[in-house]
């Protein structure tokens, strides 16, 4: 059987590789200095999807994504792996969504695309580690769903089995489509991109970064988009952008009128400076250490 | 009503540690906030299951004991929570941070439209004033967590929506015995009530659960490498520490993202948090995730070739040198003064 697939993906801070740099002098972040990515977990729900469409011949696979109108990159991304087509839903209404706003955003998007079977996007976002969205957006359609999944086994008849890690061991479980899936970064990395398909969806693009080229406050900014004839020529070379009332969404339930939760108070990390002794690597301050250590019973 | 919850979860018959450590921080914010503490015990044989809950100071358990809800699937143990909660209208609603609770928690914050904080690292009241709109919130939950990759503490209020709703992971609050006689009320529900036979959709056809094979949580002496020990080669110059001195090795989340170790070793805020009375840090920066996960350690030896490497201001010993040359050093004098 053909599936339809939808995968939901995030374009995310790299919080791994912070530098010296990443916080304002004021404590807020200073996100320029941080690189915008392919949420990691998101990849590894990519690919599950991926091989869902190389095993049933005549599946979609869709890519969905909610941010500014530079996260067409992780549109783009997709399609260079094989995802068939995406949108990019991106609203000033959609901005400082907490989980329950992001969940109800995508879900109405989701009901847009009207056809789907599977749902399956990574397990959480490396900024902000909740693992929410998932279970939300499967709550907001009303679907079952699988969280923490190793390996998609089996699609037949209706169902799906796949096994999922759970604290201290893993399962094999059974449920029936269309459902929702979170992936873990412990499964199958995604695959490379395709070179044949980079060279078809280089140029793809949202409407947003075509205008962001042009504008006059881009110091870069070009007379006229290159190319801009193939845009009509090859119509999958337009990136869809949905606002709110493009997904018939409700504004009070989005961003941050649709958040019920605050934040209170952002503190910047300062440690609580022990008195410390240092000491250097040599062997006698070494065996030094290990000696006061086995004195006083902390080892040994 | 406007009572504080927690979601026990069951391994078989038995409820977690997790759920025992939030009974007994439930019972303390219960206190605080002059209320009752309610639990909620979902799964299958569960005679006598209030045994081992009540003497954490609960005044009111909810049983719901019925073949399907054991092994944990997601849709039935939601309908029981979102169905429990509208009668109940608690205040607060605690769960663990595992598989199971990051499961569960944001499907019920979902249907009850209440907020959810995720993996919080303390748990307090406390008020808010929105100057904008004129109005004060007391007895709120201020739910206190490290966002943005570590580089923040952030606490997290719901002031409109009930319950408020957090996750807390395993070992971070300590569980402690009120009274082995209290006394609280037991109720027995009928799960027909709650949940629709279709929910019983997914089925767990195959289950494996393995005893830790450490015991990392526990352990006096803790040794964790993170992503400067370069390799997962150089983590087992850490186990050959850890043996000598009967230690158990963990590691930061750089080293498990870099493959060095395995994932169920990661101590911090998103894996175990560990209460050693030494902690041996390894060529680990310190991101206030990780400290989250060790701060409480009686001595924090840290060895850096990074002077200034965040964890130092918390160590009590900062050894400045790489990691290849203390750890081979430090074996060796250990087997030289130890015997």
């Amino acid at each position: 059987m053909s599936l339809k697939i939808v995968v939901l993906a995030k374009q995310v801070p790299d919080t791994r590789c912070v530098g010296k740099d990443a916080m304002n002098a004021d404590g807020t972040i200073n996100r320029s200095a941080l690189p915008a990515i392919f949420n990691p977990e998101d990849l590894n729900a990519l690919e599950q999807a991926l091989r869902l469409k190389d095993a049933h011949p005549g599946s979609t696979v869709t890519m969905l994504t909610m941010g500014p109108g530079r996260a067409a990159e992780i549109i783009r991304e997709g399609l260079y792996r094989g995802a068939d087509n995406g949108c990019l839903l991106t609203d000033r209404a959609f901005a400082g969504a907490d989980t329950l706003a992001t969940s109800y955003a995508l879900a109405t998007a989701i009901r847009k695309i009207g056809e789907y079977d599977i749902i399956v996007g990574g397990r959480q976002a490396i900024d902000g580690d909740t693992a929410q969205v998932g279970p939300q957006v499967a709550e907001k359609l009303g679907l079952p769903q699988i969280t923490y999944v190793e390996e998609i086994q089996e699609v037949k008849d209706g169902r799906i089995r796949v096994k999922r890690h759970i604290d201290g061991g893993v399962e094999t479980v059974e449920g029936p489509l269309p459902i929702v899936l979170t992936v873990n970064g412990s499964a199958a990395p995604c695959r490379p991109r395709n070179a044949k398909l980079v060279q078809k969806y280089k140029r793809a693009m949202g409407a947003q970064e075509k205008a962001a080229l042009t504008a006059e406050c881009n110091p870069h900014a070009l007379k006229e988009i290159p190319y801009a004839y193939l845009y009509e020529q090859r119509p999958y070379l337009n990136i869809t952008e949905w606002s709110v009332a493009d997904v018939n969404g409700d504004t009070k339930q989005c961003g941050l009128s649709g958040s019920p939760t605050k934040v209170k108070k952002i503190e910047n990390i300062i440690f609580q400076a022990k008195e410390s002794k240092t000491i250097t690597g040599s062997d006698a301050d070494v065996e030094n250490l290990i000696v006061e250590l086995l004195a006083n019973h902390t080892i040994g | 009503m406007n009572n504080v919850f927690v979601y026990c979860e069951m391994e078989g018959t038995h409820v977690a540690d997790v759920s025992l450590e939030l009974l007994t921080k439930g019972r303390k914010l219960a206190n605080e906030l002059g209320c009752q503490l309610e639990a909620i015990c979902a799964g299958s044989d569960l005679t006598d299951v209030e045994k081992q809950v009540l003497p954490y100071g609960v005044d009111r358990v909810h049983v719901f004991d019925a073949p399907g809800l054991f092994p944990y699937t997601s849709l039935p143990h939601s309908s029981i929570l979102v169905n429990l909660f509208k009668q109940e209208k608690p205040q607060i609603c605690l769960m663990g941070a595992t598989v199971i609770g990051r499961d569960l928690g944001p499907r019920v914050s979902s249907a009850l439209t209440s907020g959810l904080t995720a993996d919080c690292t303390q748990l307090e009241i406390g008020s808010h004033e929105d100057k904008k709109a004129g109005i004060t919130y007391e007895n709120l939950l201020y739910q206190i967590r490290p966002a943005f990759g570590g580089n923040i503490v952030a606490t997290i209020i719901n002031p409109e929506h009930r319950p408020q709703m957090a996750t807390v992971r395993e070992g971070v609050m300590k569980k402690e015995i009120l009274d082995e006689n209290y006394q609280g009320e037991v109720i027995r529900h009928d799960v027909a009530k709650f949940v629709p036979e279709t929910d019983y959709v997914v089925k767990v056809i195959d289950r494996h659960v393995e005893k830790a094979k450490h015991n990392l949580k526990g352990a006096p002496i803790v040794i964790a490498g993170g992503y400067g020990m370069g390799s997962k080669e150089g983590f087992d110059m850490l186990f050959e520490l850890a043996k000598e001195l009967h230690a158990e090795v963990g590691a930061s989340r750089a080293a498990v993202d870099a493959g060095f170790c395995d994932h169920d070793r990661q101590i911090g805020q998103t894996g175990v948090t560990v209460h050693p009375k030494l902690y041996i840090a390894c060529g680990i920066s310190g991101q206030i995730q990780h400290i989250a996960g060790m701060q409480d350690a009686g001595i924090i030896i840290s060895v850096n070739n990074d002077e200034n490497a965040p964890i130092n201001a918390i160590a009590d010993y900062v050894i400045n040198g790489t990691v290849e040359e203390v750890i081979p050093k430090m074996i060796k004098y250990y087997k030289k003064n130890s015997k």
